[in-house]
């Protein structure tokens, strides 16, 4: 993999939040490289910068000066506009809430993001069906997110995540709200993800049981990146 | 790149509870709408039947009614000598000069006095009338100080039955008979020997003409004689247009009356509609961040909640108007604006009501919609998925 360039490249990122007329940093001269493939877990105590990082390379906040490139795409001068359209096909998002519409069935609730692409209807239904199978739960399709355990709601999440083969998955604490059982359930259907399909993924976690799973753990206080070996844990 | 209908639908659904609440307000007003509407339909129906299209009312220019208008007996017997004037089976003309005058009577019951009109008929009032048919009774004798009365006088005067007696012109006239006019605006009259009227009312002059024509295409040429000779100030029109021009100025009157009431109620109904839609945008602050992380565009966002607010109001306009067809089977009584008399008259719908309540409902539902539509698409992403 050395050879290729990084899926994602990040330089120089500065991110400040203003609270009345007090500034805050967050994020402080953030430079780092994410290779495809790779399952990367950013951790780090509280408020120290993880999901505003995340929300950055994921297209949804916009920083204060420094790039971010994807797939050699600097998302950094895009539009509003432009930014909405490069997450439909882009980016998959895992949150620790999951956040399924749940007005909307699984099936639903996984087509959603294809409704932002070209596909016919016949193509958005076998899609989704097979994004289901893969996360084991074409059975309860016609389940609504009310109807299912946390576990498997975050399966339909990650079902919905992975739908529109994204450049790369971001996920905020994805097992923080889930027993020991469905975490690990999660947990190696990520794995899976990275190894069989050969996603790449970019994970905050608490949970050094979700750590364990990654390839790479990046470390981050007070918005200052610190790299730590896998086996320094 | 749209949200599917059904989103906003089953949102609908989920809170059940508020959304009845907030389409019932809505239905209320257009309920309340879509009546004004029928009555005002209803009562012109009522007046445009009251006529028939080959007669021809005879009235003094620029005079709107009956009521206003003067025609001496000079000019009445110019008219009388016009030929295309018909004739009847005993070979007597068919025409009618007549007087109009406004009484106030006491009604049966609560006493409270309202406005009728008196009509002096001629020997050929009626047989040119075809929809008034004497029910009960008998006609009035020339020359005595006898009346037959509409039923619907005849049901809501104090003595406005048969035998009894009405006093007016300060003199007493005794009701000798009942007439049916149909759903027509003779209905709510009385009629006697107009010479006897103008006498006790001290009138000199005659309040109309009217006449039924010989051949219905010679009325162009009639009604241009008459408005153009010097020694008549007259205007001639179809009796059907007569009555026509006069609903319309109070139907227009109800209308406009109807809907400047009904924008003021659908004030509350469209508050209504905001509170819930910014309680619903509130509470699916996280749902919105996170089908805009997704890749939904803020326009998306505005159309999904925009949409719940027209499914709000359409299904509001629905069961007003559901409920306002009912009132087809009811009758009701009121003021003629015009002459300022009682008219009976019933409610109807007609297919341009139903697209105009359902439009207004339309527009209740988008005013209600409209801001916190505008909020939810404005929400900032990060910060609406940290609500959550
Ligand atoms: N919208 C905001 N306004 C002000 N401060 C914020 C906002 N969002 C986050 N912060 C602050 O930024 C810091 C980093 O937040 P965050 O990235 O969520 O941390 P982490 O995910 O590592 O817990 C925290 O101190 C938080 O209070
Ligand atoms: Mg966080």
């Amino acid at each position: 993999m050395g050879s290729k360039a990084p899926i994602v490249e990040i330089r120089n990122l500065y991110k400040s939040y203003h609270r009345g007329n007090q500034i805050l940093p967050v994020l402080n001269d953030i430079t780092l490289d994410i290779d495809e493939g790779e399952f990367l877990a950013l951790m780090g105590p509280s408020g120290s910068g993880k999901t505003t990082l995340l929300n950055l390379i994921a297209g949804i906040d916009k920083a204060d000066s420094g790039t971010i490139k994807v797939s050699g795409v600097e998302i950094t001068s895009l539009s509003e506009t432009e930014l909405a359209l490069w997450r439909a096909t882009n980016v998959g998002f895992i949150f620790q809430f999951y956040n399924l519409i749940p007005v909307l069935t699984a099936f639903e609730n996984v087509e959603l993001p294809l409704l932002l692409t070209s596909l016919s209807r016949k193509e958005r239904r076998e899609h989704a069906e097979m994004a289901l199978r893969v996360v084991n739960l074409y059975d309860r399709m016609e389940h609504y997110p009310g109807q299912l355990s946390g576990g498997q709601q975050q399966r339909v999440a990650i079902a919905r995540a992975v739908v529109p083969d994204p450049t790369i998955l971001v996920a905020d604490e994805p097992t923080g709200d889930l027993d020991r059982v469905s975490a690990m359930e999660i947990l190696d259907l990520m794995e899976r993800l990275v190894h069989g399909f050969g996603k790449t993924i970019i994970m905050v976690t608490h949970d050094p049981r979700a750590a364990k799973m990654a390839h790479i753990i990046k470390h981050l206080d007070k918005g200052v990146l610190n790299v730590y070996p896998q086996n320094h844990l | 790149m749209r949200i599917p209908l059904s989103y906003s639908f089953r949102n609908l659904w989920t809170r059940r509870l508020t959304t009845m609440l907030t389409t019932s307000g809505m239905a209320l007003v257009v309920f309340v709408f879509a009546s004004i509407l029928m009555l005002a339909e209803g009562l012109q129906k009522t007046l445009v039947e009251t006529g028939s299209y080959d007669n021809v009312v005879v009235i003094r220019k620029s005079s709107v009614s009956e009521v206003q208008s003067g025609v001496d007996r000079l000019q009445a017997s110019i008219i009388e000598t016009q030929p295309e004037v018909a004739l009847g089976a005993n070979s007597q003309l068919l025409l009618a000069k007549e007087l109009v005058v406004l009484i106030s009577l006491p009604k049966r019951g609560s006493d409270k006095p309202s406005n009728v009109v008196i009509r002096g008929i001629s020997e050929s009032s009626l047989m040119m009338r075809p929809q008034v048919k004497l029910v009960e009774g008998r006609m009035p004798r020339q020359g005595s100080s006898e009346i037959i009365a509409g039923n619907s006088i005849a049901k809501r005067f104090k003595g406005g039955g048969v035998g009894e007696v009405l006093r007016f012109g300060m003199r007493d006239w005794t009701v000798v008979g009942i007439f049916d006019a149909g759903n027509t605006g003779f209905s709510s009259e009385i009629w006697g020997d107009a010479d006897q009227l103008m006498q006790a009312f001290r009138r000199p002059v005659y309040s109309s003409v009217l006449l039924k024509l010989r051949n219905s295409s010679e009325f162009q040429g009639f009604k241009e004689r008459i408005e153009s000779d010097p020694r008549l100030t007259l205007e001639a029109k179809r009796e059907t247009r007569y009555y026509k021009d006069q609903s319309e100025i109070m139907a227009k009157f109800l209308r406009i009356m109807g809907i400047s009431l009904t924008i003021i109620f659908s004030l509350g109904a469209i508050i209504g509609a905001m509170i819930t839609m910014y309680a619903a945008v509130a509470h699916r602050t996280g749902e919105i961040g996170t089908l805009r992380a997704i890749g939904f565009q803020r326009t998306s966002i505005l159309s999904a909640f925009l949409i719940e607010s027209l499914l709000l109001g359409f299904s509001g306009g629905c069961i007003g108007l559901f409920f306002a067809s009912f009132l087809q089977l009811f009758t009701i009584s009121t003021m003629n604006f015009q002459t300022f008399s009682e008219l009976a008259f019933n409610f109807s719908l007609t297919f341009e009501i139903i697209y105009k309540a359902l439009l207004f409902s339309l527009i209740m539902g988008f005013v209600g919609g409209a801001l916190p539509a505008v909020r939810a698409s404005r929400m900032n992403i990060v910060e609406s998925l940290r609500a959550s």
